[in-house]
């Protein structure tokens, strides 16, 4: 069965790496995002301190999200995807499988970019600590959460804005207690914990139920 | 007298303490949305019949021929 | 499939019911509203509360209340039809739930007005992302991404289904967005600007933000049912009865 996960999961990632610009793409506009704040509303070092955590997460949503328009997209185009919902595999694990993929490729590499963000905005070392974990653990879930909407939004026209209208609101959540990890963060790191520990049960559950939806997503999206 | 009366009542109760503002511009805003959802509704039905009603037509004259 | 509740299920049989109900709801929509409106302005008291008393603005309760209360339950109504819409396979269910979010989302606005409204005179100010406000625009937004995704897919089965998803997925993560948004912080909860339960209220204004509730709750019916007629007959244009029905309107006019 997981042999299954593992293919889909492989192809993609071998997919990906044909056409690297597209990781960078996802990668670069988090960069930009994120070094445009200070120039609107000033290089203030008190100021930066307090914005960073909001504004890095709200870059890492808005990545996650634009990137996200790409999931089903290529293999919607091409026939790939009807094909694989022929096969007699469980579709739940070929969403989990390509999910895995698509973070991979667009929220690890936001993860490994952190401490350089939280040099621009003068973060104390263990509020980029908390800051990597916490997009560690956050990340996924956005990813998982708005393959439901790339699901659903699956070939309509303008599907890029609509699936931010669609997705953006469910990811309050985690932009609350990831911003609140990084902030509680620049004390201790033991400050953070329970957030992160609630950021985590988010993970676990999202791991278990959005797989489900977005398998259903997608068979209502093409039949 | 008796008039001035009323009127003074009124508009008492249209100042609502000095919040008459606050307080109209809140239900005035929710009458005019239901007012405005309704003849919307209204006008919708109308407008499904009437096409319903010239398809119809079309067809019929098409049966004719 | 001859049980009572499966006969109205068809669109051709609720159609002609629907429209005997619409006037009862709208009889009983503007009585509770009337009833509610007296109450609400000349049988209560001219503040709320003891000690930092609200003064006269305080009226707005009366709407701000109904509508609150109406755009979520009208939310979790229209997730009950797409959840019922999805198991059933019912197109019956999914043009009732198609037929509630407009209505929904304009109680949703006007408790977002009016509670910016009150926030105004009593906290100084008309927008203070006070959690339960904060919530309602949250709601807000699912409201307008159920319409939008629907408008947006042409084929209406589709747009039926993903629509309806989309709801549910909506309503499963509620609950987590608005505790979140209610306790940023994990260790204790934000305190709200005041904290209500309705043992403490005058039992007269209880009695006026009820009878709106129930007066706005009968509006709902009313619009719903109009719009879920509009929908059936551009839906089932084709259908014998419709044409049946059409025919009938073009000789009686």
């Amino acid at each position: 069965m997981f042999t299954v996960f593992w293919s889909v999961l492989h192809r993609d990632l071998l997919l990906a790496m044909r056409r690297r610009t597209d990781v960078l793409t996802t990668l670069f506009f988090f960069v930009i995002v994120v070094s445009l704040f200070p120039l609107g509303v000033g290089t203030e070092r008190a100021v930066l301190r307090v914005l960073g955590p909001g504004v890095v997460w709200v870059a890492a949503l808005l990545a996650s999200m634009l990137a996200l328009e790409r999931l089903f997209a290529a293999d919607y185009e091409d026939g790939t995807l009807e094909q694989l919902l022929l096969t007699d595999q469980p579709l739940v694990l070929l969403t989990l499988a390509k999910v895995t993929a698509h973070w991979l490729l667009t929220g690890l590499p936001l993860v490994l970019i952190a401490p350089l963000v939280g040099m621009q905005y003068h973060l104390t070392d263990s509020s980029v600590a908390v800051m990597m974990l916490s997009l560690l653990l956050g990340t996924p879930v956005l990813s998982l959460i708005g393959a439901i909407g790339a699901a659903l939004t699956l070939g309509l026209r303008g599907g890029g804005i609509l699936l931010a209208l669609l997705i953006l609101p469910l990811y309050i959540p985690v932009l609350v207690y990831g911003a609140g990890a990084v902030t509680v963060g620049a004390a201790s790191l033991g400050e953070a914990q329970p957030y992160l520990t609630l950021l985590a049960a988010f993970l676990v559950a999202a791991l278990a139920l959005a797989p489900l939806a977005c398998a259903a997503a997608l068979r209502i999206s093409i039949e | 007298m008796n008039i001035m009366n009323i009127m003074n009542k009124m508009l008492e109760f249209l100042s609502q303490g000095g919040y008459g503002g606050y307080i109209w511009s809140a239900y005035g805003m929710t009458l005019a949305l239901l007012v405005i959802e309704t003849l919307g509704l209204r006008r919708d039905r109308r407008a499904v019949l009437a096409r319903l009603q010239r398809l119809l037509r079309l067809r019929n004259a098409g049966d004719k021929q | 499939m001859t049980k009572p509740w499966s006969r109205f299920a068809a669109p051709a049989s609720f159609y002609p019911l629907a429209g005997r109900l619409i006037p009862v709801f709208w009889v009983l929509a503007a009585a509770f509203i009337l009833i509610a409106l007296y109450w609400g302005f000349f049988q209560t008291p001219d503040q709320l509360g003891g000690s930092n008393a609200q003064k006269d603005y305080y009226r707005i309760i009366f709407i701000h209340v109904g509508t609150a209360w109406m755009s979520m339950w009208l939310y979790a109504v229209l997730v009950a039809w797409a959840a019922v819409g999805l198991v059933f396979k019912t197109r019956l269910s999914f043009m009732m739930a198609n037929a509630i979010a407009p209505t929904g989302a304009i109680f949703t606005f006007l408790a977002l007005w009016t509670g910016a409204i009150w926030g105004r005179p009593s906290w100084g100010t008309y927008w203070d992302w006070d959690p339960r406000l904060t919530s309602e625009l949250i709601l807000f937004f699912l409201y307008i991404g159920y319409i939008a995704l629907h408008s947006a897919i042409d084929d209406s089965r589709r747009a039926d289904r993903a629509a309806a998803l989309l709801a549910i997925v909506g309503l499963v993560m509620v609950p987590v967005i608005f505790w979140s948004i209610n306790c940023p912080d994990p260790n204790q909860c934000a305190a709200l600007h005041q904290r209500s339960g309705l043992g403490k209220v005058d039992g007269n204004i209880l009695f006026a933000m009820l009878t709106m509730t129930l007066g706005l709750w009968m509006y709902s019916f009313a619009t719903t049912l109009m719009r879920v007629r509009g929908i059936i007959l551009t839906r089932e244009a084709e259908a014998a009865w419709v044409q049946d029905l059409v025919r009938a309107q073009a000789r009686g006019s």
